[in-house]
């Protein structure tokens, strides 16, 4: 058997090649998301933002465009018959899981470099809080990625898999986005970061981000069996 | 190394009753009608379906609950060249390289000389999507035996080649190329004269052995 | 094969929820702030404790069906939701009910348990449409346990995270200091529980059974190469 970090190398680089060569997924999410912003700008009529509001306007829109990443992740291993290829190799299955969720988390920093910033300016008042943002960004990017990928792995093969993605994913996603946002809503406030609970959300992160990690791991190789 | 294999899908079985045993060194070949479960039972064999009925071992493993140990032992050519359409040849041989455990010098020089014998080397570096059928299915032989497998496993081997693929693919997956063969044809003509044993489906089931 | 002891199942049923409902309005005391209506907390927690249970139970059953894959496994863990689901409806009815007697509306947002159940039961709704969208049958079944263990490794989490974003209105009437339930409102509480819990076996049960049925029914159909009836349902897994 292949060891598995070759296997996970060797995936998340042919998947990061790709993603560079045809640029399918990143553009498209930090378009989203600029546009987004944008329609809450005049939506909202408000240049500048704080707290609940602030919270709320980011972490939807960093959802639903990862959503858009979410739904592109295994088309490729779909359409050229990739699942055989990964099926045939004597790995352990599960490292498809790993590679893919890395190369999420990828896709989501990169949208947030884009994203976050642009953010800010559009607004935030200060960029105070953007230092401690990080790490519930991290740590919500982590858990989205993985249950992203055991979501979206599972919609590929399947009818209508656009649609199923958001349809399964937002739900499963509500603890996620709960604790990201109650981090985010004290850091946000006009006035100067607060930490209100703060530790205990990333904490709450953290298990969110275990559990389906190690839930998506044991599974996976179910998933992939005919 | 199979024994009253059967398949369903849903309702209907695609395979039925399927008993077969091969050599070390042999050719198989295996032909019939459309719908017949040929494609199914070389799936079945290469570990990518699991049996609903009966025992199936390969290489000495019994499936499914040992086919990890068996991957690395054969070489499947399906009717998806499994290649990434947007990676180049050689990089799609490195990445399934990497996969089995190659990797380093000599994995390189082997891509290489599967290149150059298949006819390839000098469009190695275009994007699969840019090559022709016939390109990609030369490219799926060499990426078939790249690991050097005991066993190959071919569903129509010669489908869109032209007589220079055809005599890449004789060298490299043909008779005399060192490999244990189960072939699956539409066409036995062609492949009955390098066959040991041949097998005729009906629909799903066994029609003649020989 | 299944049908065997459903006969005393509902009888039990049947029986405690007589008990059940006569304890409820002839033993349990009136509560002081609430008033009569109060009197549907009786039925709306074991509702809400039997469906969370009974999802989770779905993705235990889903573990078993992923492990040795037999198909049974399958159909329990589908029926066991599929039940919890339903019961799931009486949940958030009974407690819109007792939500609007209580506190003057049907719904509460900045209510965790309310909240936390609401979320539960929308992911478990996605079970139909997940299922019917994947085809292959024995795809479809093994995907749904995916789904199942997920979803049960979901709840605990959901609740623990919706109860953190909330401070708390919903009657905790278990934790509340020392005091917890006074002894008769403690009985009949269990008892009511137990007669939900049996409602629920004897509903799972019940279906298995009539799934059953109509399983040999379609195997000897086939044997005998008879004209089908309409393709069965798309998403309920066979049993045989």
């Amino acid at each position: 058997m292949t060891p598995s970090r070759v296997a996970f190398a060797a995936i998340l680089a042919k998947d990061l090649r790709s993603e560079l060569r045809t640029l399918q997924s990143l553009p498209a999410m930090a378009l989203f998301a600029v546009t987004t912003f944008i329609i809450f700008r005049f939506g909202l009529d408000r240049t500048s933002l704080s707290g609940s509001l602030a919270s709320g306007v980011l972490w939807a829109t960093l959802l639903f465009a990862a959503v858009l990443g979410i739904n592109r992740l295994f088309v490729a291993e779909r359409e050229e018959g990739g699942f055989d290829a990964i099926r045939l190799a004597p790995i352990d299955r599960s490292v498809l899981f790993a590679a893919k969720a890395a190369a999420l988390i990828i896709y989501l920093a990169a949208l947030e470099l884009v994203a976050v910033p642009i953010f800010a300016l559009f607004f935030l008042d200060s960029v105070a809080a953007l230092g401690p943002l990080v790490s519930v960004l991290l740590l919500a990017d982590l858990g989205l990625a993985v249950v992203g990928t055991l979501i979206s792995s599972m919609a590929v093969n399947s009818r209508a898999r656009d649609l199923l993605v958001p349809l399964v994913l937002l739900p499963l996603v509500v603890p996620l986005m709960i604790a990201a946002s109650g981090a985010t809503e004290p850091l946000l406030v006009v006035g100067g970061p607060g930490y209100h609970r703060f530790g205990t959300w990333l904490m709450v992160l953290g298990l969110y981000d275990l559990i389906f990690a190690l839930v998506g791991w044991a599974v996976f190789d179910f998933l992939l069996e005919d | 190394m199979l024994r009253g294999a059967g398949r369903r899908y849903g309702e209907r079985a695609a395979l039925r009753d399927v008993s077969l045993e091969l050599e070390a060194g042999q050719t198989l070949v295996v032909f019939g009608p459309n719908g017949a479960g040929k494609t199914t039972l070389l799936r079945m064999l290469a570990t990518l379906l699991r049996p609903h009925a009966g025992k199936v071992r390969v290489l000495g493993s019994e499936l499914p609950d040992d086919g990890y140990a068996v991957r690395g032992r054969i070489g499947f050519l399906g009717h998806d060249a499994l290649l990434y359409r947007e990676l180049s040849g050689r990089e799609n041989l490195r990445f399934h390289a990497r996969l089995h455990g190659i990797a380093g010098e000599g994995a390189g020089a082997r891509i290489e000389r599967l290149l150059v014998a298949a006819g390839m080397d000098r469009r190695g570096d275009d994007r699969v999507a840019d090559l022709s059928a016939g390109m990609r299915q030369r490219l799926a032989v060499c990426r078939c035996v790249l690991h050097e497998p005991e066993l190959l496993l071919l569903d129509e081997p010669d489908s869109n080649l032209d007589a220079e693929g055809r005599e890449a693919a004789r060298e490299l997956i043909g008779p005399g190329s060192g490999h244990s063969r189960v072939v699956v044809t539409h066409d036995p003509e062609r492949f009955l004269p390098e066959a040991d044993q041949v097998l005729r489906l009906g629909i799903g089931e066994v029609a003649a052995v020989s | 094969m299944y049908g065997k002891g459903l006969r005393p199942l509902s009888i039990a049923t049947v029986v405690a929820f007589a008990v059940g409902f006569s304890l409820v309005f002839f033993y349990a005391p009136l509560e002081a702030d609430q008033g009569f209506i109060q009197k549907i907390f009786y039925l709306h927690v074991p509702l809400a404790s039997t469906a969370l249970i009974g999802f989770i139970v779905g993705g235990i059953f889903a573990i078993a069906h992923l492990r040795t894959d037999n198909p049974k496994w399958d159909a329990y863990s589908y029926v066991a939701i599929h039940i919890s689901v339903i019961f799931g409806v009486g949940v958030l009815i009974t407690g819109a009910i007792w939500a609007k007697a209580s506190w003057g509306h049907w719904w509460v947002w900045d209510e965790p348990t309310l909240v936390s159940f609401l979320i539960v039961f929308l992911l478990y709704c996605t079970y139909y449409p997940f299922r019917y969208a994947i085809e292959d049958r024995d795809r479809q079944a093994r995907y749904a346990s995916v789904f199942a263990v997920t979803a049960g490794a979901f709840v605990p989490l959901n609740f623990l995270a919706v109860r953190m974003a909330q401070s708390l209105v919903h009657p905790r009437v278990f934790a509340t200091s020392e005091g917890g339930l006074p002894g008769s409102m403690l009985l009949t509480f269990l008892v009511c529980w137990a007669a939900v819990a049996l409602l629920w076996v004897t509903l799972v049960k019940f279906e298995l059974t009539a799934k059953s049925a109509s399983g040999q029914l379609k195997r000897l159909r086939r044997a005998l190469d008879a004209p089908g009836r309409a393709p069965s349902s798309r998403i309920a897994p066979e049993v045989s």
